[in-house]
């Protein structure tokens, strides 16, 4: 009998602890799964879909093909709102970038009057609501009489833009140490050949990261876009417009598809960076 | 413009130099000559202001007021690419991006200079460093890169060559190998060295001259033997080592000595050693030049009498005694373990006496805690 006691309550009092030591150990893990199932989930279904023999809705698996990959611009104005995503994109990007370097390294580098200010409202595109800033944004241009369109969507992505291009090469700017400018000018290099090889190469990580930034932002922009582009389509105009009847499967393609090349352009990075590590 | 390196070697001469920020003068009124070829320390606590003199000499600050020449070319506002003065930073600004190949030869490169190779390669031998030439700077060691550094500097021959605190980052044996080294390589290429620093040891260890300053003013400028032996000031006698320093009075003269009243007991020191103004002085003597003698002992030169041993510690080379005086003042003497076991102990009555020659005389309206508060470890900004 007290054999049987001992057989029996032994094991009960170390299988608790070593559950809850199994849950100390092992709780980051299970949290980390949940985490990541809540962030991929959506993408791993969006992947499977673009893979789906859907015909006109893509709501409902009916079964496997790759037609979809093998025609992308299948759907009727696909390529097309894409082409334009991309060009406006790029546009953005470009002036963005330049615009917002500039302004960073003027408010990180030089004392003038309304510095602190300008430093304040440099937020303030970031901060204001995109339906105010859109709906602005078109009255604005209506004054001024110009029709909604490519170009109107290109400036108000550039306004936007420009912000997080700010905040994200001012960060970069502040942790360059000043003492290395220093160094270059006394090693006979003037104020240009300073810029061009300390100062910018120096900087330029964080000059990628901002253009990148200011990209992902402008392709997939929907709300500023939708007030400002008139009749013209975009990539994220026409999924929320054929969301209604039903969006194509070429859509989940090209959603993978820039979720994959961003993807890879991360994984590349990584591995420059450790490279250069190395 | 840039200066012709050949017409602008020669001494470097700054006049009556002042660098205001504000109300405050971080150099005030500074005039000093750096003989060409020499190796010149600015000694100072953190905030003296040495580095502000470094940095307006290589052009990254404009004094507020007066001229710097080098040789016979004014360079007072020129801008820093344009002189033929180079700098070995503090914590070595290297840049990250670059090889250390590349880091050496910015400067050859920027200069148009033709066998860019040959002269790093050359360099790179001389710091022992050859192996390294295709490595980050961000995978040296700080000894290394403090080489890196002034390879990168040295190489372009500059008519004068600003180290700025340049072994505050490495550990103390390290840093007395590379102070050997520096003035080894100074001699081997036979630069103009301006060395700032905050370490007395340092300094006296590589510099020929050094210039000790406190508060934007050099308070005395010499040889380190002639700074540690015949200080000029409280500052400079606290600064460089230590120093007992006893309030006295001039009470005459004996030929070219003058007799000194300390306390009612009677010593003398030569007269060319006295810095007072008046009749009221310090009489200064550094620790080791006390000899320490039992109460009754016959013992020569100057004497003070009514001393009782306050502390004794052993520390090996020598013992450092504090003796209490009549008058209230503690003395530090140090001894030489030359004959074995300390032999006094605590407690014990004793004279001190020591060589009138190695007194010195400080004025009478001093502060003779001036330059005693500074932690020599301390890195400055």
């Amino acid at each position: 009998m007290s054999t049987k006691t001992v057989a029996a309550t032994i094991p009960t009092i170390p299988l608790n602890a070593r559950l809850s030591r199994w849950f100390g150990r092992n709780l980051l893990r299970i949290y980390m799964f949940f985490g990541f199932s809540y962030l991929f989930i959506p993408v791993a279904y969006t992947f499977a879909f673009s893979f789906n023999d859907s015909g006109k809705s893509n709501l409902i698996w009916k079964g496997f093909t790759f037609d979809n990959w093998q025609n992308p611009c299948g759907a009727p104005q696909i390529c097309e709102a894409l082409g334009n995503s991309i060009k406006i994109g790029f546009l953005a990007t470009v002036f963005s970038t330049i615009l917002g370097t500039m302004i960073a390294f003027a408010i990180a580098r030089y004392k003038f009057a309304g510095r602190s200010s300008s430093n304040l409202l440099i937020f303030l595109p970031m901060a204001t609501p995109e339906i105010v800033l859109g709906a602005s944004l078109l009255s604005l241009f209506l004054v001024f009489k110009v029709n909604p369109g490519f170009w109107p969507t290109v400036i108000a992505h550039v306004v936007f833009c420009i912000s997080f291009v700010v905040v994200t090469v001012k960060a970069r700017i502040a942790s360059l140490d000043p003492r290395l400018e220093q160094a270059a000018m006394d090693l006979y290099a003037n104020e240009v050949e300073t810029f061009r090889r300390v100062t910018l190469p120096l900087v330029a990580p964080g000059i990628a990261a901002a253009a990148l930034l200011a990209f992902s932002l402008s392709f997939d922009d929907f709300i500023i876009t939708n007030f400002n582009s008139g009749t013209m389509t975009t990539f994220p105009k026409f999924v929320y417009v054929s969301a209604a009847r039903g969006i194509p499967a070429q859509a989940n393609v090209i959603g993978s598809a820039m979720f994959f090349l961003a993807l890879a352009i991360v994984i590349a990075g990584q591995l420059v960076s450790r490279k250069k590590a190395r | 413009m840039a200066i012709d390196p050949i017409a602008a070697r020669g001494d470097l001469r700054l006049t009556r130099i002042t660098k205001s920020y504000g109300d405050f003068k971080a150099v005030d009124d500074l005039t000093l000559t750096i003989p060409k070829g020499s190796f010149f320390a600015l000694l100072g606590p953190s905030g003296c202001g040495k580095t502000t003199t470094l940095r307006m000499v290589a052009g990254l600050e404009e004094p507020t007021v007066g001229s710097i020449h080098l040789g016979d070319t004014d360079i007072t506002t020129t801008r820093p690419y344009q002189r033929p003065i180079n700098t070995v930073f503090q914590n070595y600004a290297l840049f990250p991006h670059l090889t250390i190949f590349e880091n050496i030869a910015f400067g050859l490169r920027r200069r148009g200079v033709k066998d860019v190779k040959e002269q790093v390669d050359k360099v790179l031998n001389l710091i022992e460093l050859p192996h390294l030439a295709e490595r980050k700077p961000t995978q040296l060691s700080g000894g290394q890169q403090q080489r890196i550094a002034l390879a990168r500097a040295i190489v372009n021959r500059p008519a004068l060559l600003l180290l700025d605190e340049p072994l505050g980052a490495l550990d103390l044996k390290l840093r007395r190998q590379m102070q050997i080294e520096l003035k080894w390589i100074q001699r081997e290429v036979g630069l103009t060295f301006v060395h700032v620093t905050h370490d007395q040891e340092e300094a006296m260890t590589m510099a020929d001259t050094i210039a000790v300053m406190n508060e934007g003013k050099i308070e005395q400028m010499g040889s380190p033997a002639d700074l540690y032996d015949d200080p000029e000031t409280a500052f400079v006698a606290n600064f460089l080592g230590q120093s007992n320093l006893i309030k006295g009075k001039i009470d005459g003269n004996d030929g070219d000595n003058l007799v000194i009243d300390l306390f009612g007991q009677k010593i003398s020191m030569p007269k060319s050693r006295s810095h007072a103004i008046d009749s009221s002085l310090y009489a200064g003597i550094r620790p080791e030049k006390f000899r320490i003698s039992r109460t009754g002992s016959a013992v020569r030169g100057n004497i003070l009498t009514g001393g009782r041993i306050e502390d004794v510690s052993y520390i090996g080379v020598s013992t450092q005694y504090v003796v209490a005086m009549p008058w209230g003042q503690e003395l530090m003497v140090f001894e030489q373990n030359d004959d074995g076991v300390p032999p006094f102990n605590k407690g014990e009555e004793v004279i001190i006496s020591w060589e009138p020659n190695f007194t010195f005389g400080l004025r009478g309206d001093e502060d003779i805690e001036a330059g005693t508060e500074v932690n020599p470890d301390e890195i400055s900004e």
